[in-house]
């Protein structure tokens, strides 16, 4: 490289933002959705913002002095600039995060990942399979494909958690279950006779459902044993493989494939993933400890 | 080689580049003799570079050798690559001060100028892996690309490459072909030696005019010549890595890797010492009084426990697993994403190996 062009090229360079770098955010709203799992809705600190999101991407957010995690984008319904993000309490940044106040600070960056490819649902059934807080990334689509309802075919809902007590977004749920124009379904593994609902796995609810399964687009998300009967769920009603899209969990922590910790066969599940679909991932989702 | 580009000199030439880049403001970075290895450190005066020694390596074996000449390049390459300037073992992204309620962010130091002295043609061609990684995906290092642009690489050809290096299967050596300013050729001549210097950009060149240098004779490119395959030919280790990239995705489930996962100790040295390797974490370290707090950037590896840790458990618990993904991603799926092999076959994963595991002999048994 020539000597005198390398000012200039650190002078382009020195005007992006470091990847590493969060920006600031302030908590608007906090709302518990049940024993350690909360919603937080983050507006920017300054000017700044982040791009705008779309269903099925995330943020890593940042928690003062504790640390960083990766966390979807679980409502879309805002359209101005503020995030809403869920988050489960299950370790030492997630629990700080479930410990913040209104008015507190967080660290945002990001989007990170790829989206659910909604344009592929279009004229077609579609099914969306939940496995507990497998909902939250979901729950973005689930608002988009209501928000243009006639462009959509035969809409399922099922939701699967482990016991009552686990359920969340009960406000959405509500809405769910009067919504003529969709099928809502929720299952439990575990209840106590106060329940009037299914019992049983998430994935017999597809039995139940209606679609036309040459012509319908599935989209699921939770713990990765759902995911591999969902997916066999799916397949046994004669939804075509290519037209069923998943997303994959692991260990991040840059989210733009430069920590290495998220690879997942061939991919780095940060920027291939989290959304994948079904081919893209096959051979990989039955491999023990990849 | 094209000839214009090519000159000669001896040691006083050599110095007189360290002089003229020290002048410049560069932080220098070369080859020296300490902890009883060849490693890398900031060199400040010319001297401090190893000077008179070989080595020897084999599996999990490495011992450094004095030599009656005052060779500068007559060794393989030591554990340390130059990756460790360009992508630092530890690293401050950025500060922060504050509270939960209101904080403010501080950005970490930016990298110095540096020159590295002595990159072999393996090493070289990790730099240009940890480019395509860090510079050509959809999102750029920053870091990394500033040290890189402020770089002065000084390659050298590698002329007795050891037991365990294999840059003729990776196509990675023993000659830098590319990708440098300068590159040196020590030529041996009976107890004396001298340089070919090699211009490979206009930095280069603009730096080699300001040396006393000659030009070099059809005997003296020669020389180099028949130094470079008697180098190339000495490595007696092989592999294909396009059909090793291939092997690997068929063989997922082998019964070989329950035996080398019974051998590996899982002490992540291989990742350590290899100069493409490029996993890391992020640690935070906040002060006591809870108002202050740093978070680093720190080589990770894919032999920790914790490495593959989601919420509930270890996705690689058990070490087997952990030598399939370092491998498999080493030699396979890097293709898929970043175009190449991760394997520039340098051999330090053989040499640094405190069991002595083979990466190509493990590709062997798993052929068969």
């Amino acid at each position: 490289m020539a000597q005198e062009s390398d000012h200039a090229e650190v002078n382009r360079q020195s005007l992006q933002r470091d990847i590493w770098l969060p920006l600031l955010y302030t908590v608007k709203e906090k709302k518990t959705e049940n024993r350690g799992i909360v919603t937080l809705t983050l507006a920017p600190s300054a000017e700044e913002a982040i791009e705008p999101m779309e269903p099925g991407q995330f943020n890593m957010l940042y928690a003062f002095g504790i640390g960083e995690i990766p966390i979807s984008i679980s409502s879309l319904w805002n359209l101005q600039s503020t995030l809403v993000h869920t988050i489960q309490d299950v370790g030492a940044v997630s629990k700080a995060f479930c410990d913040l106040s209104t008015g507190d600070q967080v660290g945002v960056r990001g989007p990170y990942g790829t989206r659910w490819p909604l344009n592929k649902a279009k004229n077609k059934d579609v099914i969306i399979l939940a496995g507990g807080v497998g909902m939250v990334p979901l729950r973005p689509l689930i608002e988009r494909i209501l928000n243009d309802r006639s462009r959509y075919g035969k809409l399922n809902v099922l939701f699967g958690a482990r016991s009552p007590e686990n359920i969340i977004f009960h406000q959405d749920i509500i809405s769910w279950q009067a919504d003529p124009t969709l099928n809502f379904q929720i299952t439990v593994d575990h209840a106590y006779s106060n329940w009037r609902g299914h019992v049983g796995v998430v994935t017999y609810l597809i039995e139940e459902a209606n679609f036309d399964p040459e012509n319908t687009i599935a989209f699921i998300c939770g713990p990765e044993i759902m995911m591999r009967y969902a997916v066999h769920a799916c397949l046994d009603a004669n939804v075509p493989t290519d037209h069923i899209f998943l997303s994959i969990e692991r260990n991040m922590k840059c989210a733009t494939g430069f920590c290495g910790h998220c690879q997942y066969g061939p991919f780095f599940v940060c920027k291939d993933g989290a959304v994948f679909s079904y081919p893209q991932v096959k051979i990989y989702l039955n491999i023990a400890e990849l | 080689m094209a000839k214009q580009h090519a000159f000669r000199t001896d040691t006083q030439g050599l110095e007189s580049l360290f002089a003229l880049l020290s002048d410049q403001g560069y932080a220098q970075m070369g080859p020296v003799v300490r902890d009883g290895a060849i490693m890398l450190g900031e060199i400040n005066s010319f001297d401090e570079l190893a000077q008179g020694y070989t080595d020897e390596q084999a599996k999990g074996h490495y011992r450094i050798k004095p030599i009656p000449t005052r060779g500068l390049f007559q060794y393989a390459v030591g554990p340390q690559s130059f990756k460790q300037y360009l992508h630092p073992p530890r690293r401050k992204l950025w500060s922060t001060h504050g509270s939960q309620e209101k904080f403010t962010i501080e950005e970490g130091n930016e990298p110095e100028k540096m020159v590295f002295w002595g990159v072999r043609s393996c090493d070289l061609e990790a730099i240009k892996i940890l480019d395509r990684i860090f510079l050509e995906g959809a999102f750029v290092n920053k870091w990394y690309q500033q040290a890189r642009e402020q770089l002065v690489i000084i390659a050298a050809s590698c002329p007795v490459p050891s037991a365990n290096c294999f840059c003729t299967s990776t196509n990675t050596g023993p000659k830098p072909e590319s990708d440098f300013d300068i590159a040196i050729h020590e030529i041996m001549d009976h107890d004396c030696c001298y340089y070919i210097l090699e211009t490979g950009s206009h930095k280069g060149e603009k730096l080699i005019q300001k040396l006393r240098i000659q030009k070099v004779s059809e005997e003296e490119l020669d020389s180099l010549e028949r130094m470079i395959e008697k180098a190339a030919s000495s490595m007696e280790k092989r592999f294909e890595p396009a059909e090793a990239a291939d092997l690997l995705k068929k063989t997922l489930e082998h019964k070989h890797w329950d035996e080398v996962g019974s051998r590996c100790l899982s002490c992540a040295n291989c990742t350590m010492v290899c100069p493409t390797c490029f996993c890391t974490s992020t640690e935070d370290i906040t002060e006591i009084t809870g108002e202050h707090s740093e978070r680093w950037l720190r080589w990770d590896s894919c032999f920790n426990g914790d490495f593959s840790y989601i919420h509930g458990g270890k996705i690689r618990d058990s070490t087997r697993s952990r030598y399939r993904q370092w491998m498999t991603h080493k030699l396979s799926y890097w293709y898929e994403q970043f175009g190449t092999s991760g394997c520039v076959g340098c051999g330090r994963c053989i040499t640094w190996c405190p069991v002595g595991i083979d990466i190509i002999e493990e590709l062997e048994a798993l052929a068969r």
